[in-house]
């Protein structure tokens, strides 16, 4: 089995900077790992996972998913590839308000086939997948707003792990809740992403959380850009 | 089917900040509609208001203006035309009827008309009807009256009644024929015509409530009584106008030169269809101007779709970032703007055909009591179809920009939410 996530070398710079943002030289996530990746604000955190999800396209290096080469792939091929085979979790406002639980649930099965087909009876996986994440079949029909934080994460959750996508992306998941709800949302998360052997990929700058992952990555220990050059004096 | 799906509720999720926006289409196009309505039913009842008669024939003026106050009983006549003439004219072999018009009188702001009985046997309006009695006859006696239905529902005129007519087109009390009253023997159905406007009497009456005047005036001291008017020579020397029937409708165009090459008087014979054409002509511009001023106020409507197609940008990003975790393309975003923009448009183009369709249910009783004209039910043809059509496709073209906006963020914010 070969690892979920290799990426080697991979450069990034938005545009107009003379600088990267992002330069991992080397990094490697096996199938099922659960991998915490601590990073504050302004470490370049968000472009990462942007590039992960195929949202961003790097400037050089290669990143393979899956054994695909996101690198070389065109912008909607890596949309499809997100759609097919990756969950998403935010920090919060992770559900459209306009739509039940339910279907915000199953919204990742109109955008890909493959989730659909492996989603089987898609009532009956979300019902499974609700039940599991222990919220209570009163509230599926319900519009999300009547939902708590706590539940909304939770939906969140259904939702990035329905028809069993091989990586699940948390962005600051966690950030909103308070800690007992907190522990008790990652060891479900944890729960579920191994009954379908998902991967995990989760961002936090929180140390807390840390300690609830067998791996941590620093990312400003592994994102070194090249020292930046900056002529404040210009020599005659 | 998901994008709509969507869209739909998404636009009903910002129901009540988008309820103004669908009005405001709704009204724009059903003034586009309404306007359309007018005209056409405009020029229907126009159009209706005359048939079966081959030439008009007054004194020399412009077809439109002769077609206009023998016809239409709008404006006045220049000039008159010998009762010689129009005998003359009358007595060709090629002509099979004529209709004499004597104007000029008045009664309470409605135009007199006098003619003779062939008026009753020969003027058709409409599909070819003729015209019928909703009480009475036609008039017989020399003071005898027949009163179009709307003279006779707003005056609260029957059968019987004695009416005044006034000299002129203006009532004061000075220039009644006082003297000499009308008796109302006939009340003529609605046509939806004028002639629902206009009091009919005989040529001999409008002939005897003049013997007594001079040069448009009451002679002091004279006074003739309309018994002793009787007995007078009621034969009218003078006419306003004539409408021929010819027996072959093919000889109109010969007729018509024949009576413009009228030796004795100088005469115009107009065919009806013929001015009326020329008459849409003039108002043509008028109309082109209409439709402008309709179509920028469709414009209007739209760009405040656009308005508030753009403002909701901003508070819709998470809902687009939302979208596109969840495996939604760049171009999944624009679509969804563009459907929201034809969903709006085809439900304002929906509810503003509801308001033409209700508004003139509404209005009908009352257009027919206060006009005496019947407003047909709106059934939309190829023509507002078409412009239906327009105004969706405008709204398209309007909503790719929120669209390609909407487009170019979610490329850049991707899964970011910049709130």
């Amino acid at each position: 089995m070969p690892n979920v996530i290799e990426l080697h070398n991979l450069h990034y710079r938005w545009k107009g900077q003379t600088h990267d943002t992002l330069a991992i030289a080397e990094l490697h996530v096996a199938a099922g790992e659960h991998l915490f990746i601590r990073g504050a604000s302004g470490s370049g955190k968000t472009t990462f996972l942007n590039l992960l999800a195929g949202i961003l396209h790097p400037a050089s290096g290669s990143l393979n998913i899956l054994g695909h080469a996101l690198h070389s792939m065109n912008h909607s091929a890596r949309d499809r590839f997100r759609a097919d085979h990756m969950g998403v979790i935010f920090q919060q406002f992770n559900l459209l308000p306009y739509l039940s639980v339910r279907e915000n649930v199953q919204l990742p099965c109109h955008f890909s086939t493959r989730r659909k087909q492996q989603a089987g009876d898609m009532q009956a996986t979300t019902n499974r997948l609700l039940e599991h994440l222990g919220l209570d079949s009163k509230l599926w029909e319900r519009p999300v707003t009547d939902l708590s934080v706590g539940q909304q994460q939770r939906v969140a959750v259904a939702r990035a792990l329905i028809g069993s996508p091989e990586l699940l992306i948390a962005d600051e998941p966690t950030s909103a809740l308070d800690t007992d709800t907190r522990d008790g949302f990652l060891d479900l998360l944890f729960k579920e992403a191994a009954a379908q052997g998902s991967t995990i990929v989760f961002v936090s700058h929180d140390p807390h959380i840390a300690s609830h992952f067998p791996r941590v990555v620093d990312l400003a220990e592994v994102n070194r850009p090249p020292p930046q050059t900056v002529a404040l004096y210009t020599s005659p | 089917m998901i994008l709509l799906n969507l869209t739909l509720r998404s636009l009903w999720n910002r129901r009540a900040s988008l309820l103004l926006t669908l009005f405001s289409i709704a009204i724009s196009v059903s003034l586009l509609l309404g306007v359309e309505y007018i005209r056409k039913e405009a020029k229907s009842s126009f159009l209706s208001t005359i048939s079966g008669t081959d030439l008009v024939v007054g004194a020399r003026s412009g077809p439109v203006q002769l077609l206009l106050y023998s016809v239409f009983r709008i404006g006045n006549a220049t000039n008159n035309i010998s009762w010689q003439s129009y005998q003359d004219i009358a007595s060709q072999p090629l002509v099979d009827w004529t209709i004499p018009i004597s104007l000029g009188d008045s009664h309470k702001g409605y135009r007199v008309l006098g003619t003779n009985q062939d008026y009753f046997r020969h003027y058709r309006y409409g599909d070819k009807h003729l015209l019928a009695f909703a009480a009475g006859k036609p008039f017989e006696g020399v003071f005898d009256t027949v009163l179009g239905a709307e003279v006779a529902s707003k005056l609260g005129y029957k059968l019987n009644d004695k009416i005044v007519v006034a000299h002129g087109a203006a009532a004061t009390r000075f220039t009644l024929h006082d003297d000499k009253p009308f008796h109302v023997v006939g009340i003529l159905k609605p046509t939806g015509t004028p002639i629902d406007r206009t009091v009919h009497v005989t040529l001999e009456g409008i002939e005897a409530i003049h013997v007594d005047w001079v040069n448009g005036t009451k002679v002091p001291g004279y006074q003739i009584s309309a018994d002793e008017a009787l007995h007078k020579n009621l034969q009218p020397k003078l006419i306003t106008a004539f409408m021929v029937g010819l027996k072959n409708r093919a000889a109109a165009f010969r007729v018509q030169r024949e009576i413009n090459d009228y030796k004795r008087e100088p005469l115009l014979a107009t065919v009806p269809g013929v001015a009326l054409a020329e008459l849409w002509q003039a108002l043509g511009m008028f109309e082109t101007v209409l439709r402008i001023i309709t179509g920028f106020v469709v414009v209007a409507g739209l760009l405040g779709m656009l308005t508030t197609l753009l403002s909701t940008l901003n508070e819709r990003r998470r809902e687009m970032a939302i979208l596109r975790a969840v495996g939604a393309h760049p171009y999944h975003v624009f679509l969804l703007f563009v459907l929201e923009g034809g969903v709006l448009a085809v439900l304002g183009c929906l509810l503003g055909a509801g308001l033409v369709y209700v508004g003139l249910f509404a209005a009908r009783p009352w257009v027919v009591a206060e006009y005496g004209f019947y407003l047909r039910t709106w059934i939309p043809d190829l023509n507002d179809g078409l412009m239906l059509a327009v105004v969706a496709v405008l709204a398209l073209l309007f909503s790719l920009i929120p669209g390609a906006i909407a487009y170019r963020r979610s490329l850049q914010d991707g899964l970011t939410v910049r709130v």
